[in-house]
């Protein structure tokens, strides 16, 4: 089972604090693997336009980085800024890694004055094209995210460990939002590519536990035209794409993900105020049901955070924090690691039915039921 | 001394021992009162006089050495219309342990001479193979251990049910409700349907029985099973009550008891729960269904509006058909209609290395509610024992094909795939669906396991009993004959019904627990399923393990 942890505050802070509140859950996971995720980012070397793509990820040998950047070249993207990371390699152990790279561009000119779906299918082919040919070389060339403001990191290793050996600690990256998962490796062979958070067009969750539905709903999701449903080193690769496409085919709100993934009995959609539209929804999705038990945290292109847990709730996860930083983990010494400045007694830990949003502007938590009125006018 | 007289022989000439069952009687705990002469469906006892040689050993004296006594003994008789079929009712009915019939493990020579009067050999029943099916050598291998904790089937909270009816995509669901589009109609099922069994092919007080039972699953236990007709029709009373929505109203090529149903549409207080358009069965495909002039009683003649006592065959094909496009396009099409588009009409057929087409025309269709795939080892109530025994195509390979076909498509949660044949038939009837559903099924029939478990059906693979076909079922499961299906007690069979699926329930959650499913039905759930079979492992895409 793995650890997570997110923090997300107004005032962008270190990704070292978030690692160590990974520390503070430490018995759960067993260093086989670390996954970061920042969003809203500052670089304290230069200062970032937001709308500039990041590429996130991991060149192996010169030949692979050399390769990266003419690839991205003949695209025709403007390498922008490419941050080097100040690397402490004692802590590197048997790993011998060229370059761990974020590196920000210019959308090629011919996306300019494009529509947004059209950059960001753009956007997604391009990390599609390179994580295949990074594939296609042995694997000397692994790529997480492609996405305006959106770094992601991923080693095997210890989180504290890999902390240290990219000197996050230094603040030379800042974000608003930082998601980390500390990974017990289960079913699967460690790859870089299984660790948490995953990433699909700007929208990316992680969890912890077993997706034991795994296979049915990756055989569904690999049926779609949408080419960014593939992957699937992890069964929890899916809660991604399945909130992917909630969002982003469906066109649905946020709040229809929780109906999808875990929908209520058809005794209690009998007395729900929109029981016919959601009896519907569940058929129409079932093969979407997921069968946790799993917590499953989540940021979305605005900054939105949220956590939802599955029907069974045997993965209990805790959100706490004030106004202006939450924090979400999957223990509660994680969210008292994060946010120790906080009224414990206000720290909440969602239900079966609930959905927990951290709006943008980080004011309150919006608790919503899957027993609510749903938020859809079609529905009505 | 007896003269040597010239033995009596003929070409179609038996004894005893070249019969399939033997009779073995005790004299010595026989008090002759006859149970066992009257009950055999096969009048194959009798009583006859015998004469027994008493050695006699007074060495010393001039009396002869032996005496005789005569007295009365129980014989099976040798010829063909009288054979034995093993049903063991004899057994059951003496009162003193003294009868029972005996597998013959030698040689059965009544295999040779089944073609009487050039009739080719005819029964009930099903394949008539034993031992264990692919099906209960499939185990579920993918236990969460320490990972993750296996869940509790008797505490915990499970969702075992499914969907009977076509299922609109995500996005094409959206459309439709924003734009106030048809909705095709759904029902949510126990995935263990009764099979399509006639009334005429059950008796009277069976089917009654299984009704019975399926409203208590429903109305009392809360499970909701369903139940198919078969090609019967269905009485009027049933049509016109509010059972009809635990129905699955089957139409098939005989077209008999439509006349019936389709007048008691503007009488229906609800819907059928679907309707099955039969085009094929696994025990007999390419044959119609067949009903013997044994079964058609004044009952059964009237419910089906034809002559009593005549031989039933319905045609192999519908008379509608021309092609697979317009035939099944404008079959499910105008059923669907006939029922204001509000009941889901889904095919059956025979398993077939066919089937994948169809499939692929159904898909096209948007009438079309699923497909049920009817594999060899399905049971019937007639049919030509070669069509039972060699015509066909084994359920689960066909499944799986159709199951990725679906998938490849991206379609396996639109068009449901329900499997039959065979399913239960060494008894496991739980983990023989649970891994027909992990291969792809959506629900699996069961017909042959309800006769064995709910009513005590005698018949099995040896060619026990299996004499459904012409109506002297010794259990009054498949007879019309009142003085046989008085013998059944609708309320036991009711009962034994709830039984069953209260057990198979059970079963269900007990292989779903430890999997660490509760949430849905694990349908293609493919890696929680193994095989000891490489071969059986490659083709269905599971994995080996041994």
């Amino acid at each position: 089972m793995c650890r997570l942890a997110l923090k997300t505050a107004n005032e962008p802070f270190s990704p070292y604090e978030v690692l160590k509140a990974m520390e503070a859950m430490k018995e759960g996971y067993d260093g086989s693997g670390l996954g970061l995720l920042l969003r809203g980012l500052e670089f304290e070397d230069f200062k970032y336009n937001p709308r500039f793509p990041i590429l996130s990820g991991i060149a192996e040998n010169k030949k692979a980085w050399k390769r990266l950047d003419q690839f991205m070249e003949k695209r025709g993207y403007e390498l922008k800024y490419d941050h080097k990371f100040h690397m402490d390699r004692s802590h590197m152990g048997d790993m011998d890694r060229y370059r761990y790279f974020l590196r920000a561009y210019r959308m090629p000119e011919e996306f300019q004055g494009k529509e947004m779906e059209d950059r960001e299918g753009e956007l997604l082919e391009t990390r599609l094209a390179l994580r295949k040919d990074g594939e296609a070389h042995g694997g000397d060339l692994s790529v997480f995210s492609f996405w305006p403001d959106v770094a992601m990191i991923k080693e095997v290793g210890w989180p504290l460990q890999v902390g240290n050996l990219l000197s996050l600690h230094d603040s030379q990256i800042q974000s608003r939002v930082c998601m980390a998962q500390g990974r017990q490796n289960t079913n699967y062979g460690i790859n870089l590519y299984a660790c948490h958070p995953f990433f699909v067009q700007g929208i990316s969750t992680m969890t912890n536990g077993e997706n034991t539905a795994f296979v049915p709903i990756r055989d569904w999701l690999l049926g779609r035209p949408f080419k960014g449903y593939m992957g699937y080193q992890s069964d929890s690769e899916v809660f991604t794409h399945i909130l992917h496409y909630t969002l982003k085919e469906l066109r649905l709100p946020l709040q229809a993900y929780k109906h999808i993934i875990t929908p209520l009995s058809l005794k209690e959609l009998d007395g729900h105020p929109q029981g016919d539209f959601l009896i519907g929804l569940r058929n129409a999705c079932r093969r979407l049901i997921i069968d946790g038990p799993n917590a499953v945290i989540g940021t979305l292109p605005d900054e939105t955070c949220l956590l939802v847990m599955d029907h069974k709730k045997l993965r209990p996860a805790t959100v706490g924090g004030r106004e202006g930083v939450w924090a979400i983990a999957s223990e509660m010494c994680g969210v008292d690691a994060m946010v120790p400045d906080r009224d414990p007694s206000l720290d909440f830990q969602p239900m079966r039915e609930h959905t927990v949003i951290i709006p943008p502007d980080r004011k309150e938590l919006e608790i919503w039921s899957q027993f609510d009125q749903f938020p859809l006018s079609l529905a009505a | 001394m007896v003269p040597i007289r010239s033995v009596p022989i003929e070409p179609g000439g038996l004894t005893y021992h070249d019969l399939p069952w033997i009779i073995q009687h005790r004299e010595d705990r026989c008090t002759l009162c006859g149970h066992c002469t009257s009950v055999c469906p096969k009048e194959c006892l009798h009583l006859t006089y015998r004469r027994q040689r008493m050695p006699n050993l007074e060495v010393m004296s001039n009396k002869r050495g032996s005496e005789y006594r005569t007295f009365v003994g129980i014989r099976q008789k040798t010829d063909m219309a009288h054979a034995c079929i093993g049903c063991g009712m004899c057994a059951m009915v003496c009162p003193n342990e003294a009868i029972t019939p005996v597998l013959n493990t030698v040689e059965n020579r009544t295999l040779f001479l089944a073609n009487q009067k050039g009739e080719a050999y005819k029964r009930g029943g099903r394949r008539n193979t034993s031992g264990p099916t692919l099906l209960d050598r499939i185990m579920f291998d993918r236990i969460s251990m320490l990972t993750d904790p296996a869940l509790d089937a008797g505490r915990h909270e499970f969702t075992v049910s499914t969907t009977l009816g076509r299922i609109l995509s995500p996005e094409d669901y959206l459309t439709r409700t924003a734009q106030g589009g048809w909705i095709p109609p759904t029902r949510e099922v126990f995935p263990f349907i009764i099979g399509s069994m006639s009334f005429g092919a059950l008796s009277p007080n069976m089917w009654l029985g299984l009704l019975q039972g399926v409203a208590y699953c429903n109305e009392v236990l809360g499970i909701p099973v369903v139940m198919c007709t078969g090609e019967g029709g269905c009485p009027p009373w049933v049509l016109k009550s509010q059972y009809l929505k635990y129905i699955i109203l089957q139409i098939a090529s005989g077209y008999f008891g439509w006349d019936e149903i389709i007048r008691a549409i503007p009488d229906m207080q609800c819907d059928p729960a679907a309707i099955e358009i039969k085009y094929g069965q696994g025990a007999k495909p390419g044959d119609g269904g067949l009903l013997m002039w044994y079964k058609v009683s004044k009952l059964i003649a009237r419910l089906r509006g034809v002559p009593e006592g005549v031989d039933l065959p319905s045609p192999p094909v519908h008379q509608t058909l021309y092609s697979i496009e317009e035939s099944v396009m404008k079959m499910i099409q105008t059923l669907s209609m006939a029922f204001d588009h509000k009941v889901p009409v889904y095919p059956k057929i025979s398993a077939s290395t066919s089937a994948k087409s169809v499939l692929n025309n159904l898909v096209r269709n948007p009438y079309a509610g699923g497909l049920l795939i009817d594999g060899i080892d399905g049971g019937t109530g007639a049919a030509y024992n070669v069509s039972m025994d060699a015509t066909g195509h084994p359920v689960a390979s066909n499944v799986r094909e159709c199951y990725l076909d679906l998938a490849a498509q991206g379609m396996q949660n639109e068009v449901p795939i329900y499997a039959a044949g065979g399913v239960g038939k060494n008894g496991n009837a739980a983990q023989n669906g649970m891994a027909l559903i992990m291969l792809g099924a959506s629900a699996v029939h069961i017909g042959k396991y309800i006769m064995q478990s709910a009513a005590g059906c005698l018949g099995n693979e040896q060619n026990r009993c299996n004499v459904c076909n012409v109506g002297i079922c010794p259990k009054g499961i498949t007879s019309q004959n009142h003085k046989l299906y008085r013998r059944l007690d609708p309320d036991k069979v009711a009962e034994r019904v709830a039984e069953t699926f209260m057990a198979i329930q059970t079963d269900v959650k007990k292989i779903m627990a430890p999997l660490g499913r509760s949430q849905s039905l694990p349908i293609g759930m493919s890696d929680a399923v193994g095989i000891n079979d490489k071969a059986a492992a490659d083709r269905l895409q599971i994995k080996y393990v041994c």
